[in-house]
């Protein structure tokens, strides 16, 4: 076990140079000199204070001793100073995260409280009104786009019912209307994927055996099938959460939630690169986290994942 | 059946087909530039000079919606055949063959595998600019890995096939037995994927747009006709909710397409 968690930590070690490397690389391609944006809201400055600035941020040395010095800053938090505010980019994200680690877990547990009974209602009564209902979920949920999802609550909620103004960000506002269009983003591509397994499962031979034997759907379904699932579902469940990830951006920003998402998209217009660098990571890092966490609970609750590995 | 669901992918076909030409033929059909601007129309509801009415400019909101069918649409294809092209080339690639090579290139998957879609999108089109070129690539950037991982998991297990050491005994070069004999095993699924993949894509280029990260504001492109109509959602909502209608309406198409094509071919490989 402690074997199999520390090599999933070392596949994780390529991935972490790979996603700071391409992040850098895009840095690079972008903004030929920082040198220069930094000075150009100063109407330019003079080539010999550039070129002092330069050597003093490194800009002169090679693309490689810059990345290495970057990753090395990086790795003890340091990620720079925002162009625009000129605070250490991680103050700054960290002030913000919290806001959209509430929205992401509310729409996680909407989530699961809406997905995880339909679906399995929608795989034991297949062809049912519960199953109809959980397609027509999920193939709304794949079409509608969460800012569409977003507008119309906005449009129903601010303008028509006017619950709440959604002009002025308050600062105790209910994170419930936001994480309505992520979870239901999140909600089509779970359901489906519930179904689908539970079905396979229910197909196999054991769980005709064990009901053979006379044991009550219920229990075969409560203390063989679900077990069975657990991990796969989690393993999946990590996976849709690139759609939070993804759509907290659109969300945050138009409802006006404090986020990192929001301070992402304001970072764009703002021309504010080491802001828009720094989401990068720190979702790509979130992203792994989970899949990770779901990995290695998948190893506890199902030890023939951790077996398989040691064949290989 | 099978000519039942026949049916069916010709009549989703054809209503995609109609859409497209009549994207092309807006200006033609209807009278109205999609771009020409009336400040006096301003914001008009529903009429029967304008049916969807007219947005902030006075552009006539039919005529604008069609017109950004054309983009959507070619550039979602786009997008797609290409990840799809990359993704199985490298596939097969790493399928077939062993050794450090596919190893990094499996990798390197991975790596573009751990970011999530939207995140990469949103941090590629914000630092490169924006624009639909840069939008599309972005989104290829992280779709392209999917079709590796597909094609690698289909390809591996016919290395050892009868058939394939029967080719190589025959002289067969390395090409002629990835694209004569492994490649029309592997392409249906590949198929199939893309065309569900492409409802995904219209609305991460949409969402891209959305945020001023895709085509720019005079373009009549559904996402970022949202983005500037946002504001007059109060008293102009359908300036917002006809181009969001066009968006739900082709993915609901292209995803009704994709679902009766893998019915179609009754692929089981495709999830």
């Amino acid at each position: 076990m402690g074997k199999y968690i520390g090599r999933r930590l070392l596949q994780l070690i390529p991935i972490v140079f790979g996603v700071t490397f391409i992040s850098f690389l895009l840095m690079h391609l972008a903004v030929t000199d920082t040198v220069d944006v930094l000075y150009e809201q100063q109407s330019g400055a003079n080539a010999a204070a550039a070129a002092a600035k330069r050597a003093a941020l490194g800009l002169d040395q090679g693309f490689f001793t810059q990345y290495c010095h970057w990753l090395w800053q990086v790795l003890h938090g340091d990620m720079g100073q925002s162009f625009v505010t000129s605070l250490p980019v991680s103050t700054t994200m960290l002030s913000k995260l919290p806001a959209t680690l509430e929205l992401m877990l509310l729409a996680l547990f909407l989530t699961l409280l809406i997905s995880l009974p339909l679906g399995t209602l929608a795989a034991i009564r297949k062809g049912s009104i519960w199953d109809q209902l959980a397609r027509l979920l999920s193939f709304t949920g794949n079409a509608l786009p969460d800012f569409l999802f977003a507008l119309i609550l906005l449009y129903f909620f601010a303008v028509k019912w006017h619950f709440f103004s959604f002009l002025t960000p308050t600062a105790d506002r209910s994170p419930l209307l936001p994480a309505l269009p992520l979870a239901f983003a999140m909600t089509a591509k779970y359901l489906r994927q519930i179904r689908a397994l539970l079905l396979d499962e229910l197909s196999k031979e054991y769980v005709q055996a064990l009901l053979c034997r006379g044991l009550p759907y219920h229990y075969v379904l409560t203390h063989y099938v679900f077990r069975a699932v657990a991990a796969p579902l989690l393993a999946l469940l990590a996976l849709s959460a690139a759609s939070l990830l993804g759509g907290s951006a659109i969300v945050e920003t138009i409802f006006l939630w404090d986020g990192v998402g929001k301070l992402a998209v304001d970072a764009i217009m703002l021309r504010d690169y080491p802001i828009i660098q720094a989401y990068m990571i720190w979702m790509s890092a979130l992203y792994v986290l989970f899949n990770l966490a779901a990995d290695i609970i998948c190893a506890y609750v199902d030890p023939r994942l951790t077996l398989r590995k040691k064949e290989d | 059946m099978a000519s039942h669901k026949r049916k069916k992918i010709t009549l989703l076909l054809g209503l995609i087909l109609l859409g497209l030409i009549a994207s092309c033929l807006a200006e033609y059909i209807l009278h109205y530039s999609p771009y020409e601007q009336h400040l006096s129309l301003a914001l008009q509801g529903p009429s029967f000079q304008h049916w969807l009415g007219t947005d902030v400019y006075g552009r006539d909101l039919l005529a604008r919606t069609l017109a950004g069918a054309k983009l959507t649409i070619i550039t979602a294809l786009a997008v797609a055949l290409l990840s799809a092209l990359i993704g199985s080339c490298i596939g097969l690639f790493c399928g077939y063959r062993q050794g450090k090579a596919v190893t990094c290139l499996l990798r390197l998957a991975d790596i573009f595998l751990s970011f999530p879609t939207m995140v990469f999108a949103i941090a590629v089109a914000g630092i490169l600019g924006g624009g639909t070129f840069n939008a599309a690539a972005a989104i290829t950037a992280v779709t392209w890995p999917k079709y590796t991982r597909l094609v690698r998991n289909l390809v591996s297990p016919l290395r050892r096939e009868y058939y394939i050491e029967a080719a190589q005994m025959s002289g067969f070069t390395t090409g002629q037995i990835l694209f004569q004999q492994i490649l029309p095993e592997v392409i249906g699924p590949v198929f199939i994927t893309a065309a569900l993949d492409l409802g995904t894509i219209i609305t991460e280029i949409a969402g891209l747009s959305f945020l001023g990260l895709g085509a720019a504001p005079p373009a009549a492109e559904w996402g970022s006709m949202m983005s500037s109509s946002r504001l007059y959602m109060q008293t102009a909502p359908w300036t917002v909710f006809v181009p969001g209608a066009a968006i739900v309406i082709t993915v609901a198409l292209f995803q009704l397409l994709a679902d009766s094509l893998r019915d179609f071919f009754d692929t089981k490989l495709v999830r």
